[in-house]
């Protein structure tokens, strides 16, 4: 017997009630603190706060918690909040060359000033599951080096010396705020680059990889890499001066690309780029492939594949709004599936009516 | 972080100063797609994100709020962003279309006509009425400003070609002013003429896109069609079960695996307003009473 | 700091949430209803030769990102420039064209129309929304306009608009899409006339 449907707002409050009760799982086991998160899953408070685009790791980590570790939910709850928040103003630019680093490597020379430093890497680990740690095993502290670090030049610093990479100028006037202005294509790399480092991090691993497979092939070495803390500073008009507010975790990623040159260019390497909060190599280092891929146009280059393709690219690679409506489609629709229904039907009918004539008149014929 | 930190209507006022002007200049280019500095709301996108903020932007503690999904006010959809207005905006809610300032809806145009003085807010999924036919905004966005409309009519002739009829049957594009080809969202093309002329503001907004339009009240809004083949609203071979109406949109519910089927008013409050004056469908009689708890399970 | 600077500082929205959603539904209703006259009470007390209409409407839909451009009359008054610049926090824009919008408290002598942002055929929003501060809604030529808002027509008869109006409008119509779009005020009284506001040839 039909009833219509009656006490959504029960079934909703009462879904709310079991999704709890499952968040929390078996009271008997303790709760995780924000602090267990932020110490102990680090990597993914990190994306949390990198898609989010948000730097609070006890934010990203009571999302995570929140969201039961789906991290994309998490990084949906970081972004409405942060939307709410007022803006004070617009950091200075921040000198990555300045970083505190942690770990940088290069892959183009053996060695170079600021030497190779391996850091918290999971490279060269063997992938064996490691049961000691079901328990709490005493874990030494890392080995630090005596003394102050030499400074690490920056890889372009050192191939630009010989005019052998691209100079990277600063682009003239405002970058932009992917925030506060709809988006009108084509972009600027300013305004890709912002997109692509909130973008999400498995779409831009796939596309990033798709180019070492020849859909937009860009012959990449990774010039370095680079993970630690730089200094965020404010301008402030009434002092004249600006003032750090804090420090951020960063990765950076530069990649070097061959370029055969031009009439009116000499044959040098190109750029592609990649800056994500917190360590994140794997998507620093697909942002810079992807990066790379969008200058098609501006290095005069054919575009050929989807990697190169800005309207495809940006327009695609935000996880909050691809899972919105990609999740959307469970929502009711059976207004419009009625209409399609209709639609079916009646050709159906038709398709059934003419089928009969033709065998009317067949039998007629024989 | 409780409702007591937020703004009124949740949007902060930048915010809704920006989406106020774009509403500005919707209306005074009707049909036309303004794009718009969409924020992040705490409802997904694809979820009604655009309309909400339309919405908060024109929301005033006078207004009274209807929202419906798929013609009902019950629907889950619908009663999450209903609640979302009542807690940011401590505003009155109704399910009466008569009483409404401001009906959000998505996917319907309610029977009852609407009056001047309202505003029908809807949710967009898809703006661009070309996004099908070329999925490049740079493109699109030429076709619209050369008034270059034939990759549409070609598309929709390919239809009649291939199966004798227009195969779109929601999302129907229409024409405004003689000017913008306008998408009116996935409401069934029954509702499309609804759109014409109505006393009604109609606003459009589009979040994840960041597109909003708007139809004044009185505006000449035309589904596109040919001479040959005349635009046509869906039509129903019986009234609806409950309340007996004719000439309304009707849902379809399957009563059981034999194939038992019922047609019921897809508008809910029309539905119930007219039980309420006393006209009966056929299978009006049989309406159990109120088993709510025992349907609320079955949501579940 | 001189007076006006201090002046500033006063007669902005009391509430400004509620004052500004007032005045932009008044506004909103206006531009879907062209050549139709809605009271409003002004919710702001600007200096002199701004009214306060038009300064509530200021506060309303003007802020940083939309460069506002003054006619001389409301330019060249210090008490204007803080006050607009204190309550909304817009930036002049140096020339006509490049603001999104422009306050007129002479519009006899108002800069043409077409000196405006139009917008482009490809971003026709991009153009300027026009303020004027009027003697009258009323009593002036009778102005009839048709179009998208309009049931059948609708006339007004503002007083101190340009001796040349019904041409200009004529054109700005013209370009539609593109276009600018007028808020006509006086004293509590509001109309406006989008640009699909079409006027209808009066026989003379």
């Amino acid at each position: 017997m039909y009833v219509a449907v009656k006490g959504g707002e029960a079934a909703i409050d009462n879904a709310h009630r079991l999704l709890a009760d499952r968040r929390r799982g078996d009271r008997s086991v303790p709760t995780l603190g924000l602090d267990q998160i932020a110490e102990q899953f680090a990597l993914s408070v990190d994306r949390v706060m990198s898609e989010g685009s948000l730097y609070d790791r006890r934010l990203a980590a009571l999302a995570i918690k929140q969201a039961r570790g789906d991290l994309i939910e998490a990084i949906f709850l970081v972004r409405a909040y942060r939307t709410t928040l007022p803006r004070f103003g617009h950091s200075e630019p921040v000198d990555t060359g300045a970083m505190q680093v942690e770990r940088r490597i290069s892959a183009c020379f053996k060695d170079l000033p600021g030497g190779q430093l391996l850091g918290p890497t999971f490279d060269y680990t063997h992938r064996l599951l490691d049961d000691e740690l079901d328990g709490d095993p005493a874990v030494e502290p890392g080995a630090l080096r005596d003394g102050a670090a030499e400074p690490a030049t920056q890889i372009a610093d050192i191939l630009g010396g010989e005019g052998l990479i691209e100079e990277d100028p600063l682009a003239p006037g405002e970058p932009g705020d992917i925030n506060q202005t709809p988006m009108e294509f084509p972009l600027s790399r300013a305004m890709r680059l912002q997109s692509l480092s909130r973008g999400d991090e498995g779409f831009l691993l796939a596309l990033g990889y798709s180019t070492q497979r020849g859909y937009a092939r860009s012959h990449p070495f990774v010039g370095e890499i680079r993970i630690g803390e730089v200094e965020v500073e404010v301008f402030v008009p009434e002092l004249g001066f600006a003032v750090p507010v804090g420090r951020v975790q960063l990765t950076e990623c530069q990649m070097v690309n061959q370029f055969k040159g031009s009439a009116k260019t000499p044959p040098q390497f190109t750029r592609g780029y990649g800056l994500v909060f917190g360590q994140s190599e794997r998507k620093a280092m697909a942002m810079s492939l992807c990066d790379r891929a969008l200058r098609a146009e501006e290095l005069g280059e054919d575009i050929v594949a989807p990697p190169q393709d800005q309207e495809f690219v940006i327009s695609h690679c935000d996880n909050v709004q691809a899972t919105g409506f990609v999740e959307h489609l469970k929502l009711p629709h059976y207004v419009d599936f009625q209409a399609e229904l209709g639609l079916v039907r009646t050709m159906r009918a038709e398709y059934e009516a003419t089928r009969n004539e033709d065998v009317e008149i067949r039998e007629a014929a024989e | 972080m409780t409702a007591a930190t937020y703004n009124f209507a949740y949007l902060d006022e930048q915010t809704k100063r920006m989406i106020r002007r774009a509403i500005l200049k919707g209306i005074a280019i009707p049909g036309y797609q303004v794009p718009f500095a969409s924020r992040e709301m705490p409802m997904p996108y694809g979820w009604g994100t655009g309309g909400v903020q339309v919405t908060a932007a024109i929301l005033g503690p006078d207004d009274v709020l209807k929202v419906i999904d798929q013609g009902a006010d019950d629907t889950t959809n619908a009663v999450s962003i209903r609640k979302f207005f009542q807690r940011v905006a401590g505003i009155e809610t109704t399910t009466n279309t008569a009483d409404a300032t401001i009906i959000q809806t998505r996917h319907r145009i309610p029977e009852t006509p609407l009056q001047e003085g309202q505003v029908l807010v809807y949710q967009v999924p898809i703006p661009e009425p070309l996004r099908f036919l070329e999925p490049r905004e740079t493109e699109t966005r030429k076709m619209h400003a050369l008034e270059e409309y034939g990759l549409m009519h070609v598309k929709l002739y390919e239809d009649i070609a291939r199966n004798g009829h227009i195969a779109t049957t929601y999302a129907y594009p229409v024409k405004v002013e003689g000017r913008y080809v306008m998408d009116p969202s996935p409401t069934p093309k029954f509702d499309n003429p609804k759109m014409h002329m109505s006393e009604a503001l109609q606003l459009f907004g589009a979040g994840r896109e960041k597109r909003i339009y708007a139809l004044p009240p009185h505006t000449d809004v035309v589904s596109l069609d040919f001479e040959d083949h005349p635009f046509e609203v869906q039509r129903f071979d019986r009234p609806c079960a409950l309340c007996g109406a004719e000439q309304v949109y009707l849902d379809e519910v399957v009563l059981d695996d034999r194939g038992g089927r019922m047609f019921v008013c897809s508008d809910s409050d029309h539905c119930e307003t007219r039980q309420a004056e006393g006209f009966r469908g056929e299978l009006a009689g049989e309406k159990l009473d109120a088993s709510t708890s025992d349907r609320t399970e079955e949501v579940i | 700091m001189d007076a006006a600077v201090t002046h500033a500082f006063e007669g902005g929205f009391a509430e400004p949430v509620l004052d500004a959603q007032a005045t932009f539904r008044a506004v909103m209703d206006a531009m879907a209803r062209p050549a139709r006259i809605i009271e409003v009470a002004p919710r702001a007390a600007p200096p002199a030769s701004l009214s306060p209409l038009v300064g509530a409407i200021a506060c309303t839909l003007i802020d940083a990102d939309t460069p506002m451009w003054l006619d001389p009359r409301l330019g060249e008054s210090e008490a204007v420039r803080a006050w607009l610049s204190f309550h909304t926090g817009a930036r002049l824009a140096a020339a006509p064209a490049e603001a999104a919008f422009a306050l007129i408290a002479d519009p006899g002598e108002m800069p043409p129309l077409d000196r405006f942002a139009q917008g482009t055929q490809e971003y026709p929003d991009r153009s300027a929304t026009l303020i004027l501060q009027l003697d009258s809604l009323e009593g002036g030529a009778p102005l009839t306009f048709h179009g998208p808002g309009i049931k059948g027509e609708a006339t007004i008869a503002p007083v101190s608009l340009p001796a040349d109006f019904v041409r200009q409008w004529t054109e700005n119509t013209k370009r539609f899409p593109r276009g600018v779009d007028l808020i006509l005020s006086a004293g509590e009284a509001l109309a406006c006339l989008p640009r699909s506001a079409r006027l209808i040839e009066v026989e003379v």
